[in-house]
């Protein structure tokens, strides 16, 4: 039996039904914020994963299956901003502007608010890149010399906390405008925040996937050179 | 362009496939499927000036599929931070004021920066 918790049988049929139930909990809970179906699978997996004492590494290989797909997804994001296109229009110099400025943002307050609060370089190295979306923060990390596994961390942690409170935060700061909504949303959470928004609406998910490809283009071109500043 | 899923996904795949290889070509600092995602939405553009009606696509409906059950696929990624939990403890503080504050802050300012400059280019 102990040969089959390490098959990826049972860990993508784990992952699945996880996911499914989030789903329904969602929909259960009439779309409550803290209901997001990747949190959910994440926590039961997670600790089902625990509880059958399945390696990490051995479950990131057995899952591969369900990760490699996220490739074809990104490109997917094409189609909604293909939907879109129409509402580029004017909106070009917003665009040009304020990604450079969040990722910006990102980087120094990220850098400053670690070393504020006590936290060693090697720490404020690997969370510098964290905006960036996962493969592209765990490139950064190593280049810039963080942890580059731990870095995966911390932008997966970012995109979770923009599916759970980034509506949340943009409706109090009086964010309306769904293209204002939907990129901040793709330059601080990346593709997981991109997923909630595109829950929320289209335009929304069409201009936080547009933003979550800016953003690792900006995040790249200013890391290194805002930390041999702040460093 | 007709056929079912597997023709869908085909496109999506290969765009991923040409996104990679000018990422490499270029030594480009953005991942291969963001490059994939502008290939195909060019080719959607063309599509539609030719006066296709993209919307019965496979490519197009796979996507849609797809981005349906987009928080599916970060599900394994997030499984790893469990295991990362008891490792990062000891500096929890500068690690949960740091990534909630930045965030917050890059949400904000991205937010009020399109908003202040979309207004001026309505009444430019």
């Amino acid at each position: 039996m102990s040969d089959l918790a390490d098959s990826p049988v049972l860990l993508v049929a784990l992952t699945l039904a996880t996911y499914r139930l989030g789903c329904w909990i969602r929909d259960a809970s009439g779309g409550h914020a803290l209901a997001q179906p990747v949190l959910v699978a994440i926590v039961l997996t997670g600790a089902g994963v625990r509880l059958l004492d399945v390696d990490i590494a051995t479950y990131a290989r057995g899952t591969e299956v369900i990760s490699f797909w996220l490739g074809a997804a990104t490109v997917a994001l094409a189609v909604p901003l293909h939907r879109q296109a129409a509402r580029l229009k004017g909106f070009v110099v917003p665009l040009v502007v304020a990604i450079p400025v969040g990722a910006a943002t990102s980087i120094v307050s990220v850098v400053l608010l670690a070393r504020w609060t006590g936290a060693g370089e090697e720490l404020v190295r690997t969370l510098s890149p964290k905006a960036a979306t996962t493969p592209v923060s765990i490139a950064l990390s190593e280049t810039v010399g963080g942890i580059p596994s731990l870095t995966s961390v911390f932008a997966i942690a970012v995109g979770i906390l923009g599916a759970v409170a980034g509506p949340a935060v943009l409706t109090l700061a009086r964010i309306t405008d769904r293209r204002s909504r939907g990129l901040a949303m793709g330059a601080v959470s990346h593709g997981v925040g991109a997923s909630r928004a595109l829950a929320e609406d289209e335009t929304e998910g069409a201009f936080a996937g547009l933003a979550m490809g800016l953003t690792a283009l900006a995040t790249s071109l200013l890391l290194p050179l805002l930390l041999a500043v702040l460093l | 362009m007709r056929g079912g899923i597997v023709v869908g996904l085909t496109w999506l795949v290969v765009c991923q496939l040409v996104g990679e290889v000018l990422v490499r070509l270029t030594d480009a600092p953005v991942p291969g499927p963001v490059v994939g995602m502008v290939v195909l939405l060019l080719a959607l553009e063309v599509r539609r000036r030719r006066g296709h009606d993209t919307d019965r696509d496979p490519a197009v409906r796979a996507a849609d599929g797809l981005l349906r059950h987009l928080q599916l696929l970060f599900v394994p990624a997030g499984v790893g931070v469990v295991a990362y939990l008891g490792a990062i403890r000891d500096d929890a503080v500068p690690i949960v004021v740091a990534i909630a504050g930045s965030w917050a802050l890059g949400l904000v300012v991205v937010g009020w920066t399109t908003r202040l400059l979309e207004r001026s280019e309505g009444r430019a």
